[in-house]
């Protein structure tokens, strides 16, 4: 029964810790009732890359169909089910839950010097949970799909859709109950189990994020859960609270369905921009330029986001009084995303800079991210929004900053972290490849559908005028090769998971608490509680480490 | 099977009767203020649950004020009034059971908890009778609904509001009976003595939310037709 517990492999330098979170206990029955927030994490991670896959899949079939102007693969009934579950999917079943229920539930806990998340329990339920919800899209899919696309608009959800509504609407309304649970789990966890010293100002920013994104989890997701109740129970029973039959109104559907989406793409960067901040700091090997206004920013986007939701209504028959206010708030929101894209760059000033895997996907962020962010104000201006409203140039924008912005962080952060999680390195080399080949075909994919949406092309068309196939063939290709740029870090971290190199507690010489404890890390995280003394991020140029590891 | 145990809990040996404290959390004192700030934050996640409808409520009530006006009349005042004080006294009970939990009165929180669960499912009687009498009097809406008033369509929106907001604050209500049901079990057995009161104490949170709701439902709903 007994095994040494702290036999270390040594190779090349890095030490494998043999006796850890994945040794401990082995078995499938291992898995399932786990309450370890590192294999929670990896059973997360699991999952959602299920659902990215068939997400993207719904994408390709979407971008084929798109290289001609005339209909040729696919009817306009499949067409608006494939948009559905591209969003249904995407939104629900992996972005939000991307970067805080894997990466966030990895290192949330060790960032903060703690041996686990405050309630493990509820940490697993809200897996089974998650998978529940997941079950019911993908019954909903199975069975002939939903086509209301991703919003779920009354009164066409509610009373002429002939597609699985409801169920669709219920699997959306249960993963919710998971984001409820786990964004109540990391605010108690980063409010009661911090280590010794660390006190808030002394968080890494990925805490600091991974908090306000917890508040809007906790704040908006239960107004999504009503709506989309209201909604199912309409359809089922007539209930007219969006049924102008009835004297209810169907814009109400969309005030509070914004209520909670608009914040929502705040939980789809805010993650990301925390991972920015860790890695832009560890390959810039400086602390970071202006902590607490990086951190204040995070809460500031949390706050500001909740008020911002009418600007999806500005052609919704919303007031322009209502829509004047919705803008300028809309402005204010830019404000501190700003001073975060600044002070990334202000860090990297002078700054020591290795362009390892991590970094390469964090410099693509900003860039992608600013155009993102950007974009935004233009749609945020009323009179340029009734132009582009509904186009491809929303969604262009809004790719910008969920691809370009929270995935390409997701995959930065999963290469930095990796060597925690496996204990073995990627291949540096096929890294750099996959992130540079990713930046070039993303911005392939969807720089031209700024252009389309801007000449006028509305979005949720499969048929289109010839003049725009151009764009939509650029546009394709673009995709294809962004699909390689997914396919390589899969193949390759598969591939480093046994045969990777050793890596070592800190082959990063980072300075976050995670990296104190061995890699990977044993089952309650730390040897012994650590004690915080100082603010994070002291880097040094001076005290600088060879961090190329492209020769690997 | 683990071996590997940090020194921080290793060894801590739980004398018999001492509440159980995870593994995650230092002390017993950690680990309450854990569960209760949890809690908090799940309430203010019901609070905006509800909000979605008080919304939808408050919209209509100012579209359509006077058919609200009349289709409020309709209801039971005697009805919703005497559920009122049924959930209040509840509340009372609560409090007094956690009390109980922190006095370690075990038989004296074993029924407490249980008068909590019986005022509940009087409570919800009283619902059953009240939506039995909504029914005879044609006021569900749907095929059956009759109203002879003006704007039966609005007065038809008023019903679903009312069904739609009494009915999930009722889901609330049995959901907090099972609570206190299994909490009593617990209690009989003596798993809340010797300081391990907080399961009480949070369950005590939940039930107090939910008489919250109804104090704002009450007015709400059976009291803005009335003088």
């Amino acid at each position: 029964m007994i095994k040494e517990a702290t036999e270390i492999d040594i190779k090349t330098g890095g030490e494998f810790a043999r006796e850890n979170y994945l040794s401990v206990h082995h078995g499938v029955r291992s898995w399932l009732l786990t309450k370890d927030h590192k294999r929670i994490g990896l059973l997360y991670l699991f999952t959602i890359l299920v659902f990215f896959l068939i997400a993207s899949i719904a994408a390709a079939l979407m971008r084929i169909e798109l290289v001609t102007p005339q209909p040729k693969l696919v009817s306009s009934e499949t067409y608006n089910k494939l948009f559905t579950i591209h969003g249904v999917l995407m939104v629900w079943f992996f972005l939000i839950p991307s970067i805080p229920t894997v990466l966030g539930n990895f290192v949330l806990p060790m960032m903060i010097g703690a041996r686990d998340v405050a309630f493990p329990k509820l940490n697993l339920m809200s897996w089974y949970i998650f998978v529940a919800g997941g079950a019911l899209a993908l019954w909903s899919l199975v069975h002939g799909g939903v086509d209301t696309g991703w919003t779920f608009y009354t009164p066409y959800s509610t009373t002429y859709a002939n597609t699985h509504v409801i169920s669709m609407a219920a699997g959306v309304f249960v993963a919710g109950f998971s984001t409820i649970i786990t964004g109540m789990n990391f605010m108690v966890t980063t409010h009661k189990m911090r280590a010794p010293g660390l006190t808030w100002f002394r968080l890494p920013l990925f805490v600091w994020s991974l908090y306000a994104t917890s508040l809007i989890m906790v704040l908006a997701t239960p107004v999504l859960a009503i709506t989309l109740a209201l909604m199912s129970v309409e359809r089922f029973w007539g209930v007219g609270i969006f049924d102008p039959k009835l004297g209810g109104d169907p814009v109400l559907f969309q005030h509070l369905f914004w209520f909670y989406s608009h914040p929502a793409v705040y939980i789809m960067i805010l993650p990301g921009m925390g991972v920015i901040s860790e890695l832009i700091t560890c390959f810039s090997r400086k602390p970071i330029y202006g902590y607490a206004w990086v951190g204040s920013a995070s809460m500031a986007i949390a706050v500001l986001g909740f008020l911002v939701w009418g600007h999806h209504m500005f052609v919704s028959s919303q007031s322009v009084y209502a829509g004047m206010v919705f803008s300028i708030l809309s402005f204010l929101v830019a404000v501190p995303s700003g001073i975060k894209v600044f002070n990334w760059t202000a860090t990297l000033r002078k700054g020591s800079i290795h362009f390892a895997t991590p970094m390469l996907y964090a410099l693509g962020f900003i860039g992608l991210f600013t155009i993102g962010g950007l974009t935004g104000l233009f749609l945020a201006a009323l009179a340029v929004d009734v132009h582009v409203h509904d186009t491809y140039f929303v969604i262009a924008h809004f790719h910008y900053i969920m691809v370009g912005g929270m995935v390409m962080a997701f995959m930065g952060g999963l290469h930095y972290w990796w060597p925690k999680i496996s204990g073995r390195l990627y291949p540096e080399f096929a890294g750099k490849l996959a992130a540079m080949i990713t930046f070039i075909g993303f911005n392939l994919t969807f720089f031209p559908q700024f252009i389309l949406g801007y000449l006028g092309q509305p979005r949720r068309y499969h048929v289109y005028p010839p003049e725009f196939q151009i764009y939509h063939v650029l546009s394709t290709a673009g995709a294809s090769i962004l699909g390689i740029g997914y396919l390589m870090p899969l193949i390759y971290f598969i591939w480093a998971w046994k045969h990777g190199r050793v890596a070592g507690p800190n082959p990063w010489r980072a300075t976050g608490l995670e990296w104190q404890t061995p890699s990977p890390p044993p089952e309650h995280n730390f040897e012994q509680t650590p004690v915080v003394t100082g603010p994070p991020y002291s880097y040094s140029a001076e005290k600088d480490v060879d961090l190329d590891l492209a020769s690997i | 099977m683990s071996t590997l145990t940090s020194p921080a809990f290793e060894g801590r040996a739980r004398p018999p009767g001492a509440p159980f404290v995870g593994q995650q959390f230092d002390d017993i004192e950690q680990q309450r203020d854990a569960a209760r700030l949890g809690m908090w934050i799940f309430l203010a996640t019901e609070v905006l649950l509800f909000g979605g409808l008080f919304l939808g409520y408050t919209i209509y009530r100012f579209t359509y004020g006077q058919v609200f006006v009349e289709t409020s009349r309709k209801l039971d005042v005697v009805l919703g009034g005497t559920n009122t004080a049924v959930l209040l006294i509840s509340s009372l009970l609560m409090a007094l059971a956690v009390r109980a939990a922190k006095l370690d009165q075990r038989r004296m929180l074993t029924w407490l908890l249980i008068g909590t669960a019986l005022l509940g499912c009087v409570f919800m009687s009283v619902k059953g009778v009240e939506y039995h009498k909504d029914y005879v009097d044609h006021l569900v809406p749907g095929r059956q609904f009759e109203w002879r008033g003006s704007d039966p369509h609005n007065a038809e929106l008023f019903f679903w509001i009312y069904f739609a907001m009494t009915g999930l604050h009722a889901i609330h209500v049995t959901v907090g009976i099972g609570i206190m049901l299994v909490l009593a079990l617990l209690a009989r057995l003596g798993n809340f003595s010797h300081g391990n009161h907080n399961t009480v104490e949070i369950a005590g949170l939940y039930w107090h939310f939910v008489d919250i709701v109804w104090v704002f439902l009450f007015p709400l709903l059976y009291l803005v037709g009335h003088r």
